[in-house]
């Protein structure tokens, strides 16, 4: 099943290429970048069940490792994988990626477990106002580290080696958005996965049943930061520039969205929401300053008359797909 | 030293708006268990509503005494309004829910008003009209005090022992202690809890519309975006001096404020955003109920 996925993707890759058209290619990477981040903030939110508001943070912490990792050494390293172990092109570049890959999201993982372990011991509402702290601090600390770039951007250019160190590719990006659902759906679903949704429903009975809820609730942080991480190192890699204005309180409210609009606890329904409400917004650029307006009213009417979101903790499957089609028997919910 | 002082000055201003602000954020807390964060928004709107009311009324043309204090009072009012028209359509349907639920529909409420004042105000920045002539009072050594920075801090304070007077002396301040203290308890006692509740909106929403008024002096540029930043400061600030408490609420925003201007005139000014959140995190991992917070087990 994963080899005939990946399959497929190189097919829709090559497909994508030879479209040969630049912004629609740039809106599918934007689309798989914020799946990644719907998916894994929907671990702590939706699962988990604790209101995290500065997944915007992880993000920026992946993007500007990577971006760093690709300024300072990023042509070296591609040199080092293909002139002096004599690998391929193609292997030293996937070596590269998986490296960078690996570097922006294990950082973001680290900054994960430094947040979570003070935080967590917090709730509810405290919770959200020290993520959201702790998104701010890391923007404004990056903010002021001249190394890259500080108040400038920095720019993913590469240095005087005559590598590439850029990803712009489709095929990279849903690589990792099908790694990010494969992995985070095995572990919502797995009996440690019960565990995280134990502690939404009732920390205090999760806590007698013998499971460290301050444990759970770390777990899940870190591994949430670290597909953050991810998705910062392909934001930064496509975009060629990352500046810390694209990591503010607001994008951490967008990620939210997602959440809130597809479902909390349900995988697919973040997936959907997140497509959605990338794809549409493009589609009515005349239209875009109406769009956190309208943002803020879904996440209004949604608390007020549907506050588990369009798909509850349900998942998608092809049978509930069969049911939406005319003609087959609708199962009594 | 006299960076010091004039940092400290400084500092006392801000902070006695941000203790304004922290108010209305202690009282909702205390009593609904939500933190509001259209909170920030309403002191938007206040600063927004006095521009427009100072233009409408002619006070543009010079400083006068009588136009502050009538575009004050008309700020408080509309925004006390708008206040309470927020509690009834996005938090009084899920009085409720899970804790979850307000506290989401509390940031949508705040970004629908950054953003639609975005579309209804425009964007750019707007100058206020000045209501008060900036001069010299008096010099603390070789550091100069105005006069902006002496009524902000005496309105502040001001409005602030009119809370008190209102939470400790009068039957609506007996009821929103009681709510706050156990609502359903509170409800079986006879006590209008929703009008209690609305009140508590309407009363901290037009204190955040004075701040609003109070920064329009002291610094005077006001935008649909300049809530977000000060709200959120001030409920660092309510968190500090002790959530739900109300001097705790003004110690807050004044230690805040004074830190703020301390650390960007010592260190840098780019810190100064920062500096908030350090504070928050320190004072809930060493004292969560804060400085002047009673230690209360918790329930379970």
């Amino acid at each position: 099943m994963p080899v005939i996925a990946l399959a497929l993707l190189f097919a829709f890759d090559r497909v994508a290429a030879g479209l040969g058209n630049a912004y629609v290619a740039q809106v599918l990477v934007l689309v798989g970048i914020n799946i990644i981040l719907a998916v894994s903030l929907n671990l702590i939110n939706g699962f988990t069940g604790q209101l995290s508001i500065g997944h915007a943070g992880f993000m920026a912490i992946g993007a500007y490792v990577a971006a760093a990792l690709s300024v300072y050494g990023g042509a070296e390293m591609q040199a080092f994988f293909h002139e002096s172990l004599h690998l391929p092109m193609a292997l030293s570049r996937a070596l590269f990626f998986v490296a960078v890959i690996l570097a922006g999201g294990l950082s973001a993982a680290v900054a994960g477990v430094l947040v979570g372990i003070p935080t967590l011991r917090l709730r509810g509402d405290y919770l959200a106002i020290a993520s959201l702290g702790f998104g701010e601090i890391i923007r404004i600390i990056i903010l002021n580290i001249d190394a890259v770039g500080g108040a400038r951007g920095f720019s993913v250019v590469p240095s005087n080696y005559d590598y590439d160190v850029r990803f712009e590719g489709i095929f990279e990006t849903y690589a990792m958005v099908l790694l990010t659902i494969v992995a985070i759906w095995h572990l919502a679903y797995s009996t440690r996965g019960r565990a995280y949704v134990a502690v939404k429903n009732d920390e205090i009975a999760t806590e007698s049943l013998g499971i460290s809820a301050t444990r759970v609730k770390t777990e899940a942080f870190v591994v949430a930061a670290f597909f953050g991480g991810v998705a910062g190192v392909l934001f930064s890699q496509s975009q060629g520039y990352v500046h810390t204005n694209s990591f503010t309180f607001l994008r951490s409210v967008e990620i939210l969205v997602f959440v809130v609009l597809g479902g909390m606890g349900s995988i697919t329904g973040s997936i959907v929401a997140a497509v959605v409400l990338t794809i549409v917004p493009e589609a009515f650029r005349d239209l875009s300053q109406y769009r956190m307006p309208a943002y803020a009213l879904v996440m209004i009417a949604m608390m007020v008359w549907r506050p588990q979101g369009l798909f509850g903790r349900s998942e998608m499957s092809l049978a509930f797909l069969g049911r939406l089609l005319p003609g087959t028997k609708k199962e009594d919910q | 030293m006299d960076v010091f002082f004039q940092q400290l000055v400084n500092g006392l201003a801000w902070g006695s708006i941000y203790a304004l602000i922290a108010l209305g954020y202690t009282m909702v807390y205390g009593i609904l268990k939500l933190i509001n964060f259209a909170h920030g928004e309403i002191y938007m709107l206040g600063a927004m509503t006095g521009y427009y009311a100072a233009r409408a009324l002619g006070f543009d043309d010079g400083p006068s005494i009588i136009g502050l204090f009538t575009v004050l009072t008309i700020s408080m009012v509309v925004c006390a309004a708008v206040g309470m028209l927020i509690e009834r359509v996005a938090y009084r349907p899920l009085r409720n829910a899970p804790r979850l639920a307000p506290l989401i529909t509390a940031i949508g409420v705040s970004l629908f008003l950054q953003y639609s004042g975005q579309i209804v105000f425009g964007p750019d920045p707007k100058v206020p009209p000045e209501l008060l002539a900036k001069s010299t009072l008096f010099t603390v050594g070789s550091v100069p005090v105005n006069n902006v920075q002496v009524v902000v801090l005496v309105v502040s304070l001001a409005l602030c022992a009119g809370l008190t007077w209102i939470v400790h002396r009068t039957r609506m301040g007996r009821a929103m202690r009681a709510v706050s203290y156990d609502r359903q308890a509170a409800a079986l006692m006879g006590i209008n809890t929703d009008k209690t509740i609305a009140f508590t909106f309407a009363v901290g929403s037009a204190l955040a519309a004075a701040a609003g008024i109070l920064v329009g002096l002291y610094n005077p540029k006001v935008e649909p975006l300049m809530g977000l930043m000060p709200g959120l400061k001030a409920f660092v600030a309510a968190v500090l001096g002790g959530i739900g408490n109300i001097p705790g609420a003004m110690l807050g925003g004044v230690i805040l404020g004074v830190a703020e201007t301390l650390v960007s005139g010592y260190l840098s000014s780019t810190y100064r955003d920062a500096i908030a959140f350090v504070i928050l995190i320190v004072i809930l991992l060493v004292r969560p109920t804060g400085l002047l917070g009673s230690t209360a087990k918790e329930k379970v």
